[in-house]
């Protein structure tokens, strides 16, 4: 009974399309449709954040989504963030501020950070603890991530670096 | 886990959309912006029939004003209205509220229509709508009507909407230019649903108060106006034993349910506390 949808979009810049039925999490079709896998899947409810992925240029839970939500959409996902060989801003600060251990949060942390620095690009420390509060991390207690935003924010204020929205922040 | 299997509507237009409700006779699910229903159907709480998405739908995100009445569509996300002016200038309460939502991410996609409609208990969007006393319009098969949020929540998860009707658009009255206002809530962690919150609306003239709306989340099976609190204050003033009295019978009007996050007696105690904050916070000079 459940038909098959036939889903067309864009990740990261790229033209993707394929099939599947209406109840697949957007964030399933990523990873399994796709090929996608760094868009990490959590809790599935919206808790965590490790799903955090821009959609149409503003963070969202790529687990409270259908993939069949996302026709014609515009996704930008944790591959998409370096060009090429080069860190985006964001990740070279984690690799320094060693905002990492097990990494299971980092694709979602980064997306988040990067929404919430489009609509903040000069936070206070509180603010950028609120601002990555969507995300859960259970290694790092969160003081290298915290030191690895605010270094980012200064090295993407310095610097024109795509923040994934195409319109100023609000 | 993952959802059920369901069918899959994308209507273009509300009318549309009612049709489609109706031929599932209750079945169904209209789908806003997914952040409650979304969970629920993974964790196979909600497993309905069909899903009516109202996403698609042109028209439904908007805020206007006229004549001092703030419409809003109920598909607007409540990020759009965090940065939006007009919340900010003619209704800074619920600018108040909105932070208090979940977290960025979610309120990129969840709406304050669909807020109201889940009537959450613990939800900041019903509160604001309580204490500014908004309305909401509903569109069903017979056609359009307001319902006043005195009417709209029933039970915890329960309005007083048709099986058949959707809400199209939230209505506030503006808030007067000399209103002070402020919104206290306690959580464990930054995002997570209020175990106990108050929102405040006082209008001053000289020392007397010649509003206070007060209003809750989290502290009962719905919002609610705390109208004994508000009498105090109509009564009596701002002054310091004016606001103890109010928040006594704040903490005495409710009834909080105890669970994992707290007990009755705690957010009893908490719906007092917070009352007094909030008034206090509301009435200190802003920087």
């Amino acid at each position: 009974m459940s038909e098959i949808r036939e889903i067309k979009l864009t990740v990261n810049g790229k033209a993707y399309e394929g099939r599947c039925e209406p109840r697949k999490l957007l964030v399933d079709f990523i990873r399994e449709d796709l090929g996608l896998t760094g868009t990490h899947i959590g809790c599935e409810h919206g808790i965590c954040g490790a799903c955090t992925i821009l959609f149409n240029g503003e963070a969202a839970r790529s687990c409270l989504m259908f993939a069949v939500q996302a026709q014609g959409a515009e996704l930008l996902t944790v591959e998409g963030l370096a060009k090429g060989d080069e860190y985006h801003p964001l990740q070279q600060a984690f690799h320094e501020h060693h905002a990492l251990q097990c990494g299971y949060c980092t694709p979602g942390m980064l997306i988040a950070a990067l929404d919430f620095l489009a609509t903040n690009p000069a936070p206070t420390e509180d603010e950028i603890r609120e601002g990555i509060s969507s995300v859960l991390c259970r290694c790092t207690g969160y003081v290298n991530i915290v030191k690895a935003v605010a270094a980012a924010a200064e090295v993407m204020r310095g610097a024109s670096v795509q923040t994934g929205r195409s319109d100023p922040p609000p | 886990m993952k959802p059920a299997k369901f069918e899959y509507h994308a209507p273009a237009s509300i009318e549309e959309a009612l049709v489609i409700l109706g031929r599932y006779d209750g079945e169904a699910r209209v789908l806003a912006g997914g952040q409650s229903l979304v969970p629920m159907m993974n964790f196979r709480l909600a497993t309905p029939k069909a899903i009516v998405d109202l996403n698609p739908i042109a028209g439904l995100s908007y805020i206007e004003e006229d004549d001092e009445v703030v419409r809003i569509g109920s598909m607007t996300r409540q990020r759009r209205l965090e940065f939006e002016p007009l919340v900010g200038a003619k209704l800074p309460l619920l600018h108040e509220g909105l932070r208090w939502i979940g977290h960025l991410p979610t309120r990129s996609r969840g709406t304050i229509g669909g807020s109201i409609a889940h009537a959450d208990p613990s939800a900041e969007i019903p509160m604001v709508l309580q204490a500014l006393e908004g309305e909401v319009v509903a569109r069903g098969p017979q056609g359009e009507r307001r319902i006043p949020v005195g009417d709209l929540f029933h039970a915890a998860l329960t309005t007083s909407l048709a099986p058949l009707e959707i809400i199209t658009e939230v209505r506030f009255p503006a808030m007067p230019a000399q209103a002070v206002y402020a919104v206290e809530e306690f959580a464990r962690r930054n995002g997570d649903f209020a175990v106990a919150a108050v929102a405040v609306v006082v209008v001053r003239d000289g020392d007397r108060c010649t509003k206070a709306r007060l209003a809750t989340a989290g502290v009962g099976p719905t919002s609610i106006r705390l109208r004994d609190a508000e009498a105090v204050l109509e009564q009596k003033g701002l002054t310091e034993d004016a606001i103890t009295e109010a928040a006594d019978k704040a903490a005495a009007q409710v009834d909080p349910v105890s669970d994992l996050n707290g007990s009755a007696e705690y957010r009893r105690h908490l719906t007092g506390v917070l009352t007094s904050r909030a008034i206090a916070k509301a009435i200190a000079p802003r920087a």
